[in-house]
């Protein structure tokens, strides 16, 4: 199963330049308690096609993240652009894959992927085709009138990452895609992973844990500071695709990831004085 | 088939240590009748069709009064659930309401509807409507916070995400209100006939309570338990045939 040998069913729109930044963007929590400051001044610029990664100590506001460009949450202070418009609201276009595969245990497999167009339109023929094709993408086209209880975790996540690139989005969302997975179907979903994206060309960006998933799967990756959240280090990772095991024990891959775990541990050294 | 053969077997042990009970123990048998003599009043009255009308009375103000509690209760559950505003309003209300018995409202039903089966109804009715409403807030509180993030992040309706989401979310947990809710029917249905009635089984107990006819009070009790375990068994089977994706062997934890 090669990248090269899926079906391409997400073309790249023609013509379409940088398409997702966040410029100087901050974001409070207000309650009770007092305010909390999630992000400050954060900038990202997102290329069309590009596979992101955004590291960062827990409670760094890597969610936060998220949920502004799902246009869910209202920045406090800055901008988000699309396309060049401001982001406003739900845009539609946006796909969200979360830690937990989060599926509709009501609905069949090939029905949860259709959920996002269903939110908005009756599926027609077409979407259901374009539905089965996703499906097949992810390898589960046999389980399109199964329901998720009959699948594994692994599975589930797969079927979600089919339901979030349904409405041909703009940008994927990834928060920890894997992280409830074991460690065997982490490493599985993790080449999966890769080829969908190769196969697809879709902007993704990706929230991890995993210094090594981060550096394997994407062109760039973007580090965080603690709360609030800013920009700490931005690495090209400059290895061909696409990337397989071998790839991971390279000298450069783990020069990449020696590179960033030594910021974190810097970063800890601060935070212990 | 064994489960059937089981219940059976264990059904006629029981039938023979009550027999045997009647027989030695020396209670007598005004106070405790023989199977054989329950069985033979409940033969003569469903032969020659006398109870068929109090059965039908009573299933008839239960079930009525049944249907609209629970629909009341998921009709305003969903709706406290869903508007804080009605929430507020309403709840404090309803917390009075349900801190009462409701079973010392029937003899003031009856004096507010009469004799009628309006009354009855109406007490089945404030009886099945509150482990419905209840469960039925509970259950969708209990939707999926990031399954709703997503529906709203593709711009989905209100009415979209109720339907699709909270409600299916909370189907088993007003399954569970369902099922307390049809024992809370007949009971309520049974007080309110021995309250005042012309017809049904409770009015049945009743009666044969003043006229010292024992055996035909037990074969009212005993058709009464039929009819509680089997509308429990009816609920049951909806239940899982309803929210089919919860079960023993089902893989749910996401």
């Amino acid at each position: 199963m090669t990248a090269a040998s899926k079906p391409n069913v997400l073309p790249t729109p023609d013509g379409v330049q940088s398409s997702i930044r966040m410029d100087d963007v901050s974001l409070v929590y207000k309650s009770g308690r007092g305010n909390v400051e999630a992000l400050a001044d954060l900038s990202l610029d997102l290329k069309e096609g590009e596979f992101l990664s955004v590291l960062g100590p827990s409670g760094c506001g890597k969610s936060t993240i998220l949920k502004i460009l799902s246009g869910l949450l209202p920045v406090t202070k800055g901008k988000v652009l699309i396309d060049g418009a401001e982001l406003k609201g739900p845009r539609g276009d946006i796909g969200i894959v979360f830690q937990q595969p989060t599926l509709l245990a009501w609905q069949t497999n090939l029905q949860n992927v259709l959920m996002p167009v269903r939110a908005s339109k009756r599926p027609t023929a077409s979407d259901r085709e374009r539905a089965l094709k996703l499906l097949e993408l992810v390898g589960l086209e046999e389980f399109a009138n199964h329901y998720p209880y009959e699948l594994s975790g692994g599975m589930q996540q797969r079927v979600g990452i089919a339901r979030g690139l349904i409405n041909d989005p703009r940008v994927l969302l990834m928060d920890e895609p894997f992280a409830a997975l074991d460690a065997m179907s982490r490493e599985t979903m993790t080449t999966e992973l890769q080829q969908i994206w190769m196969a697809t060309n879709r902007s993704v960006v990706f929230i991890t844990h995993s210094i090594p998933e981060a550096v394997f799967l994407s062109n760039r990756v973007v580090t965080l500071s603690g709360r609030p959240g800013r920009v700490v280090d931005d690495l090209t990772i400059d290895l061909p695709f696409p990337r397989t095991i071998d790839t991971m024990s390279t000298q450069p891959f783990n020069e990449y990831c020696h590179h960033l775990r030594a910021l974190f541990q810097a970063k800890e050294k601060r935070q212990q004085p | 088939m064994i489960r059937v053969a089981k219940s059976a077997a264990s059904l006629g042990v029981f039938i023979l240590l009550w027999a045997a009970f009647v027989q030695f123990s020396g209670v007598p048998n005004y106070l405790v009748p023989s199977p054989l003599a329950v069985g033979t009043t409940l033969w003569q009255v469903i032969s020659d069709g006398s109870i068929f009308k109090h059965i039908f009375t009573t299933v008839f103000t239960a079930g009525v009064g049944y249907l609209i509690g629970a629909g009341v209760g998921l009709l305003i559950g969903s709706l406290l659930a869903e508007f804080s505003i009605a929430d507020k309003l309403i709840r404090p209300y309803l917390v009075g309401l349900q801190s009462i018995p409701k079973v010392a409202l029937a003899p003031l039903l009856i004096v507010w509807f009469g004799y009628g089966l309006e009354g009855k109804i109406v007490l089945v009715v404030l009886m099945t409507f509150f482990p419905v409403f209840v469960n039925t807030v509970a259950g969708l509180h209990t939707a999926n916070k990031e399954l709703i993030d997503l529906y709203r992040a593709s711009s989905a309706s209100r009415l979209r995400i109720f339907s699709e989401v909270k409600l299916p979310t909370a189907a088993s947990a007003v399954f569970a209100g369902l099922e307390v809710a049809v024992v809370l029917a007949l009971i309520g249905t049974i007080v309110a006939e021995f309250v005042s009635a012309k017809a049904g089984l409770g009015y049945l107990v009743q009666v044969s309570s003043t006229n010292y006819d024992v055996p035909m009070m037990f074969a009212a009790i005993t058709i009464l338990a039929m009819l509680g375990i089997a509308s429990s068994k009816l609920l049951r089977f909806a239940h899982m045939r309803l929210v089919f994706w919860e079960g023993p062997r089902r893989n749910n934890d996401y």
